[in-house]
Order: structure tokens, then sequence, then C-alpha cells
């Protein structure tokens, strides 16, 4: 006998009785989406810029990160230095200082993102890189993760990760500590409808 | 060998009174944090009861959601690996290792491989393993075990860690500032990121429906290692499944308020295909649990999500410690787990509570914690020739908790005693938990008796 048919012979034997599986649930549309958005985003140690258009952001990344510094940028309208699409080895990218993503939609009640494969095309750049920028747009932003999961398969691409704030961790004494191995900083550019 | 009980082993803990108080407060802060999370959740319950009828069904379906498991992880390009116990886990992860010529390993915690002693097991193969997590490195570095599910080093001071540090990876001696030993342990550990040929990752989800699994982290550390390495095998309990994606809905709005009151993890990261020229294995681990899972008082134990809110809120565990349970999984949860692996060796678990029932209020899938505990009790009075001071005292608690009315006058007269007996008398050799611990305060009345009186005709 295999250990599958060992372990299914064993589940066999042992279940307890069917019960059912309970309907999907779901709650109230919330208002106040950004107000909600950015509570749940501070709240993990991230940053909330609201902003009219993409200018914006060109300007805030032009002004705060020089260009002697490595900069991935997978949003059009900013123009980094590194061709993330040229790499094909991950361990390229280990001096990046900065990346430019863009989300796929916002959840308010946590401030998490969800970052598809297809939108880092390297698994790895959105913890790699010293600092990480975020662009989503306010008509994305969903109240709840059942509305989230609603909306996406998380199966269609290879991997997929919601991102809810920088790396940090409390591991000494409980004191929160921004920037353990991945970003030391999470700025969402929320661009306004 | 004598083996030790859980109250021996907590005597070494709580000889340093001012570090059990602190310990003691800083796991209840972080139940305080649950609580306000918690409680900006309306629907909160409702979360609980629906995840807690998911984890039914799936204890009721666990064979078909386990092949539907297998089928679409296999459909999606993923090597699927079952075993039956930690020996053949370990076998697994050793063959795993060997076939793609790894050298260097970096993991990210996991629980499981802490249960079935995997560390252990590949240094005496010749591998170094890197727990990337920083808590668990601080513990790898000590040479101790987590002593805590989510917060693993939370037993150490900083000054231990800047101690740890300072030993291990050369900080200045007497730093102790958590920003100054982070971004050391922050370079030490990008270098084995970058060095690494195999990521090991434990699995927070897996989904029946996709084949796909779940990695819930703060500081991104599984994803570092399994997006640089060429191998990432994913060690998986076989109750970690749920039936459909959207399920994740209810357990990551869960997982993490009930952990340490944040919203969500900072990543929580979905796995479903190897990335192109990369392999990914899972393996579905068994070791005791099919077992548990016969057992009707005790198979709820297996809906358990590992959030560790039943530690910090726990009396016995806050001023215990997590090392004194001697098993992987400390605490409510771990003392109803480990007497189903080994009735003998960890016959004092159960008795390591003061079936409050803190636990189970917490629980965010429901689990009966404290029933449980009790059940185990009257399994283990049966079964092992326990000393007698304490058999007899469980006889009276079975007697009493199996009847309201001798529990109501019990109460009565436990608190009419406590007010006439000395200290001495009533503490000293009969409850084991006395022995370094004041009295409670004495209610004048019992909570019932306050409530007759006073409540609204
Ligand atoms: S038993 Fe419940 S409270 Fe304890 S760790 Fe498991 S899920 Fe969390």
């Amino acid at each position: 006998m295999t250990s599958k048919e060992a372990i299914l012979a064993a589940i066999k034997n042992n279940k307890p009785e069917a019960t059912p599986l309970p309907d999907f649930l779901t709650f109230p549309e919330e208002e106040n989406l950004v107000d909600r958005y950015e509570k749940g985003l501070t709240g993990n140690g991230g940053k909330l810029q609201v902003v009219n258009s993409m200018e914006e952001l060109d300007a805030f990344v032009k002004e705060h990160y020089s260009n002697d510094l490595l900069i991935a940028s997978l949003v059009e309208e900013v123009k980094g230095n590194v061709d993330v699409s040229k790499i094909s080895d991950p361990h390229d990218l280990e001096h990046v200082e900065l990346a430019v993503l863009k989300g796929e939609f916002g959840v308010s009640e946590n401030g998490a993102i969800w970052m598809p494969e297809k939108n880092v095309v390297h698994r790895v750049l959105p913890f790699i890189a010293q600092h990480l920028i975020i662009v989503i747009r306010e008509e994305t932003l969903l109240t709840d993760m059942h509305r989230a999961y609603e909306k996406v398969n998380v199966a269609d691409d290879g991997y997929g990760v919601f991102i809810a704030g920088p790396s940090k961790t409390a591991d000494i004494e409980q004191s929160l500590v921004i920037g353990a191995h991945g970003p030391r900083s999470l700025t969402v550019f929320l661009i306004r409808k | 060998m004598k083996l030790k009980t859980h109250a021996e082993e907590a005597a070494e803990f709580i000889k340093d009174d001012a570090r059990t108080h602190w310990h003691d407060e800083t796991l209840w802060h972080v139940r305080s944090n649950r609580d306000r999370s918690a409680q900006g959740i309306p629907e909160w319950e409702t979360l609980r009861d629906t995840a807690s009828a998911t984890k039914d069904y799936v204890l009721s379906h666990l064979g078909e959601l386990l092949e539907q498991f297998e089928a679409n992880a296999k459909a999606n390009g993923v090597e699927v690996l079952w075993a039956r116990d930690a020996k053949e886990h370990n076998e697994h992860v050793y063959r795993i290792l060997q076939e793609n010529k790894v050298k260097d390993i970096v993991k990210s915690k996991s629980i499981l491989t802490e249960e079935c002693g995997l560390n252990h097991y590949l240094e005496n193969k010749g591998y170094d393993v890197v727990d990337t997590d920083l808590g668990e490195r601080i513990i790898q570095f000590a040479k101790q075990t987590p002593s805590h599910i989510v917060l693993p080093a939370i037993h150490l001071k900083k000054q231990d860690i800047g101690k740890i540090f300072h030993d291990h990876i050369g900080t200045k001696e007497g730093a102790s500032d958590p920003n100054y030993l982070t971004e050391a342990a922050r370079q030490h550990l990008r270098k084995k990121f970058v060095e690494a040929n195999a990521a090991i990752t434990g699995v927070n989800f897996g989904i029946a429906e996709t084949g796909g699994f779940v990695v819930c982290t703060n500081e991104g550390n599984a994803d570092m290692g399994t997006h640089l390495a060429d191998v990432h095998i994913a060690c998986m309990g076989i109750e970690k499944l749920i039936p459909r994606a959207a399920d994740l809905g209810v357990f990551l709005r869960l997982l993490a308020r009930s952990a340490t009151g944040q919203s969500i993890t900072n990543y929580s990261s979905h796995f479903h295909r190897p990335a192109k020229g990369k392999k990914l294995y899972i393996i579905l681990v068994d070791n005791g649990r099919t077992e548990q899972l016969g057992r009707e008082d005790f198979k709820n134990s297996l809906k358990c999500i590992r959030c560790g809110a039943c530690m910090n809120t726990c009396p016995i565990y806050r001023r215990s410690g997590g090392h004194s349970y001697n098993y992987a999984v400390p605490g409510p949860i771990g003392s109803i787990l480990s007497p189903g692996r080994d009735l003998k060796k960890h016959s004092t678990l159960p008795f390591a509570s003061t079936l409050c029932g803190s636990c189970s209020d917490v629980c965010p899938v429901k689990i009966n914690i404290h029933e449980q505990l009790y059940k185990w009790r009257q399994v283990i009075t049966e079964n092992t020739n326990m000393d007698t001071s304490k058999k007899l005292s469980m006889k009276v608690a079975g007697m009493t908790f199996g009847k309201p009315v001798l529990y109501d006058l019990a109460g009565k007269a436990v608190r009419t005693a406590l007010k006439i007996t000395p200290k001495s008398l009533v503490y000293s050799s009969i409850n084991v938990w006395g022995k370094h611990r004041d009295l409670p305060e004495v209610p004048k009345e019992s909570f019932k008796e306050w409530y007759k009186k006073n409540r609204k005709q």
C-alpha cells in the first residue's frame, strides 16, 4: 500500500459524518472607501498618497529617488532605469532601490492590494526592492476580502499576492520594526476617479 | 528516565519572577490587540461560525478534498508527495534536495517541520538549514525551539537577543535596539536568501478547488526565499485544506486579527504553479492527524488554523512559557494535540489549564478547547497511574463539572474556605499551580448569587 492509499484509507475509517458546506458570505457595501483604505494601509505601516494623475507619481519618484539608484518601473508613466523584461535571473534584481508597480485592486478593510504575477514579471521584485510604490485606481477599491475573492481567480496566474504593507517584524520584544527582509517602505498612490 | 510534568518544566521559567510577569503582560497585550481588532468587525461571530462550519465540512470530506487538491496541483505542474509520518516527510525532503543537488536551504516558519524535527534531521545529513523568520532565526542561533507558534521568540528580551546576535553575527556588544538588531539580521539573511538553492515553507491554507496554497507572513521571508531559489518545497498538514478559493475571504479576515490584532498579514501569497524553469513540491503530511480524526471528542482540534490566540489568552501559558509544554505546538491547543501523539509523555499537559474557557472564547474556528482538555483529563486519569493528589482533585473536578448544582456548592465552599483558610493550607501541596501565586481575591458572592439577587423581575 502506498502512503497515499494508507492515508486515504485511514481517513475513510475515521471520517466524521458529513456536514454541509456553508454558503459564501456577503456584507453590505461600505461608504468612504478611500478613508477606510487609508486606515487599513497605515495600520499595516504603509503610506497613502491620493493624487489626480500619474504625473504626480512621476514627479514624486523624480523628487525622491535620484537617477543613480536602480529603479524598476512597470508603470508606463514612470520611467525607470532597469528593464525588468530583459532580466532572466531574479538575482539580478538584488540591488533595485525602488520598484513601481500597478496593483489590480485595493481592499479597504485592511489596505491589501492584489498583485498577480503578470504585474510584477519577476515574483521576487516586490520583495527584493528596497522600497515599493504601488499604484491603484480609486474605482477599484472594494469593501472587504469576500468581494476581493469574488473578483479574482487566484489560479489564473501561477502566483499572486495580497500586499498590505512594507516588510515588518515585531519579533524583538514586540517592538514594531519596518523593513525586515523586503521593502523598507510601501507607498500606495491612489488615482482619484 | 522519569518524564517531567508540565509543572516541573514550568518551575524553571517561573523562578525569574520579573520575567514571568513581563511574559504574562506582553502576551496579554497581544490578546488585547486581538480584542480591539475583533470588536471592529461587526460580523465577527458570523465569520467564526462560518470558519468553523467550513472546517467541519473539510474534516467530513477530507478524502475527496485531498484527491481533488492533488489532481489540480498536479495539473498545475506541482509534484505532490504523501507522508504517513514525520520520518517519511523528512525522507521526502531529503530525496528532493539530493535530486536537485541542493546545498543551501532557507526555511520560512513552518510549525509542521518543527513537529517533524526536520532541521535536526537535515543537519545530521550535513545540511545547513537557515530559518528566515526573524524570531526563528534568533532561537535557531540560541539552539532553542520556538516557544510560541506565531511569536517564536516571545520569551526572550531584547538584551538576550542582543547577546545572541553579538555572538553569531557580530553586532556591537551590549546593543539591544530592535531597529539596529533587525537591520543586522536583514543584512545577514539577505545573503542567505541570495545563496539558497531551495526554499522550504509551510502552508497556511491549501485550496482543493484550485490545487494552490497560501502562505502568510509579515516579513515577506517566504517570498524572498521561494522566488530566488530554484526549488520550493511546501510542507502541509492534511488538515490545512479549504474547499474553495473564496473561503479564504473568511479565513484571511480571521487569521491575523486573531493572532496579533492586525487586519491581515502584510503578505498573503498564493502559489499555484512553479515559476518558469523552477520546481514546486507539496508534501501532504498525516503524522497522527487521521488518528485524531477518528477520536470523536478530539477531532475538532484539527480545525486549528494556528493563530496562537488561545496561547496569548491562557493564564497558564502566559505564566509558564511555551517551552514548559515540551511540544511543537504549546498552549491550550498543543495540550489537546500532544496527548494524541504520545499519551504518556504529554499526560500532564491537559492539566496545565484553569479550564476558564478563555481559549475557546477567542478561537477563530470555535474549537471547544477547554472541553477537550477536560475530556483528555478523564482519559488520562483512567489510563495512567497519576499521583494520587491530582487524581483526587480530578475526581472532585469531574464530579463538580459534571453536575452544575455541585459546582455551585463547591464554589461556595471554596469561597468560604479561601476566606478562613491560611494560604499555606489551601495551596501548598494540592495545587501545584498555586505554588508561585497569591490567592485570588475572594468575591463575596458568586456571579450566580449576585445575578439572582439583582436581576429585574
Ligand atoms: S486552537 Fe483556535 S485559538 Fe488556538 S491556535 Fe488554533 S485556531 Fe488559534
